[in-house]
């Protein structure tokens, strides 16, 4: 089955809700992660790191906007609206990509963990590429089409952190101690992004995603010979310790962050832009 | 047509303003029916924050043409914009204003090698993949000792 326009939905519910499912997943993530990224704005470790991750992060705020526009294309609400006026409970997002970027506050004593941002970032842009490449054959043809867009600028981030990666477990000492602990604090709910959420079964039903198993292999396989590069051991299984944030359960992290980003947005929701 | 087309040409990019959306590669359709004007375009970037100015500036130009009197601008995804729909005139015009164009072909494993557009030399270093737009990398030339900036290649093989 192939669904070229979003009018076409009208006379499919199920594989509808399924779409609508997996475009909120989509759009959270990329909007939430491009927001941690955007408090990095100015403590990158140098300025042409500044320069490269606020590239990056517009880059993924655009993905996460356009996403929105997928969906309001299909009558799910104004796209504005759907970036800043949902609630926690709403959201889809993995919890791992809403985690604050380590302790104090972008203004006030930032205290952020790079190494935390180059794995988080580094095992999720990876996990995007193999999403974005199963998305490619979507059934629903104006999702496809943003997929191959996506992938060139894609393309880039991934080359960018993991780079990173590979250079600064290398690097051996602090570096590498740092990272190694990065690692294992991520793996801690990894299984959250790789997750489909509840309606996962029926996504893959609709031919609209491959399944998470699949997804799975694909992105252990495309890490293993960074990892076997880097000397470091790659786990089998991940977990989910604080719960999956595409079932709608969420940590405080994402509330307080929620407030943050749409202060100015509930000042005034009608204001054009 | 040929009206609509000559007016797109003088929207320039806001952020390069030596180049125009036609030498750019994002006009991908212009259609006229009963005095509405329907324009495409193909963003460069999904997130480039010049698009709604484009807009704007599309809508503009035809508005103000004898016998348009409704002017829609669509962004599409489908095709993708890709670097090589830049001209050649396009590509003049970048070098003119000091950006690189971008590379034709990369290398096997990706890699590009750009000519620095003040000397011309291909003894240069990219400094920063990433650059002051989404579009831009950042170069240095080790021939003339000039910084410069080089638009990245954006292709469908990636």
């Amino acid at each position: 089955m192939m669904v070229t326009k979003p009018e076409e939905l009208h006379q499919l519910p199920a594989y509808k809700e399924a779409l609508v499912e997996l475009l909120f997943q989509l759009a959270d993530d990329d909007f939430i992660i491009a927001y941690r990224g955007s408090e990095w704005l100015g403590l990158a470790p140098h300025i042409e790191e500044d320069v490269a991750f606020s590239s990056i992060t517009q880059d993924t705020m655009g993905h996460a906007a356009m996403y929105y526009q997928l969906l309001e294309d299909i009558g799910i609400g104004n796209a504005n609206d759907l970036a800043h006026g949902r609630t926690a409970a709403e959201r889809r997002n993995a919890i791992l990509l809403e985690e604050v970027n380590g302790p104090g506050h972008y203004l006030h004593e930032p205290q952020y963990d790079w190494a935390f941002a180059v794995v988080r970032n580094y095992f999720y842009a990876q996990a995007k590429k193999v999403r974005i490449d199963s998305l490619k054959n979507c059934s629903y043809k104006p999702l496809a089409q943003v997929a191959v867009k996506v992938n060139m600028e894609l393309y880039y981030h991934l080359m960018h952190w993991r780079t990173w990666f590979v250079q600064l477990v290398n690097a051996g000492g602090e570096a590498r101690e740092r990272m190694r602990k990065a690692v294992e604090k991520v793996f801690d709910d990894f299984a959250g992004v790789l997750s489909l959420g509840e309606k996962g079964e029926k996504m893959v039903e609709c031919g609209l995603i491959d399944s998470e198993e699949v997804l799975k292999a694909r992105w252990l396989q495309a890490v293993k010979p960074v990892f076997e590069q880097t000397n470091l051991e790659l786990p089998s299984e991940f977990q989910m310790k604080r719960g999956n944030g595409r079932n709608g359960e969420h940590t405080a992290d994402l509330i307080e962050a929620l407030a943050t980003l749409s202060e100015v947005y509930r000042m005034d929701p009608l204001a054009i832009w | 047509m040929e009206k609509l087309t000559a007016a797109l040409a003088a929207v320039k990019d806001p952020e390069i303003d030596s180049i125009s959306i036609v030498e750019l590669g994002m006009v991908e359709n212009i259609q006229f029916a009963d005095g509405e004007a329907m324009v495409k375009l193909l963003p460069t970037f999904i997130g480039c924050p010049a698009l709604d100015i484009i807009r704007q500036r599309v809508e503009q130009v035809l508005s103000d043409l004898e016998g348009v009197e409704q002017v829609t601008v669509e962004f599409i995804h489908h095709p993708p914009w890709t670097s090589d729909r830049i001209t050649e005139q396009g590509r003049e015009k970048l070098k003119q204003f000091g950006i690189a164009p971008p590379p034709k072909q990369t290398g096997p494993n990706g890699e590009w090698q750009v000519e620095c557009p003040y000397c011309q030399s291909s003894y240069t270093l990219m400094e920063n993949i990433f650059g002051p737009t989404a579009c831009r990398s950042i170069f240095y030339c080790k021939q003339c000792k000039n910084p410069f900036e080089a638009l990245k290649p954006i292709s469908i093989w990636m």
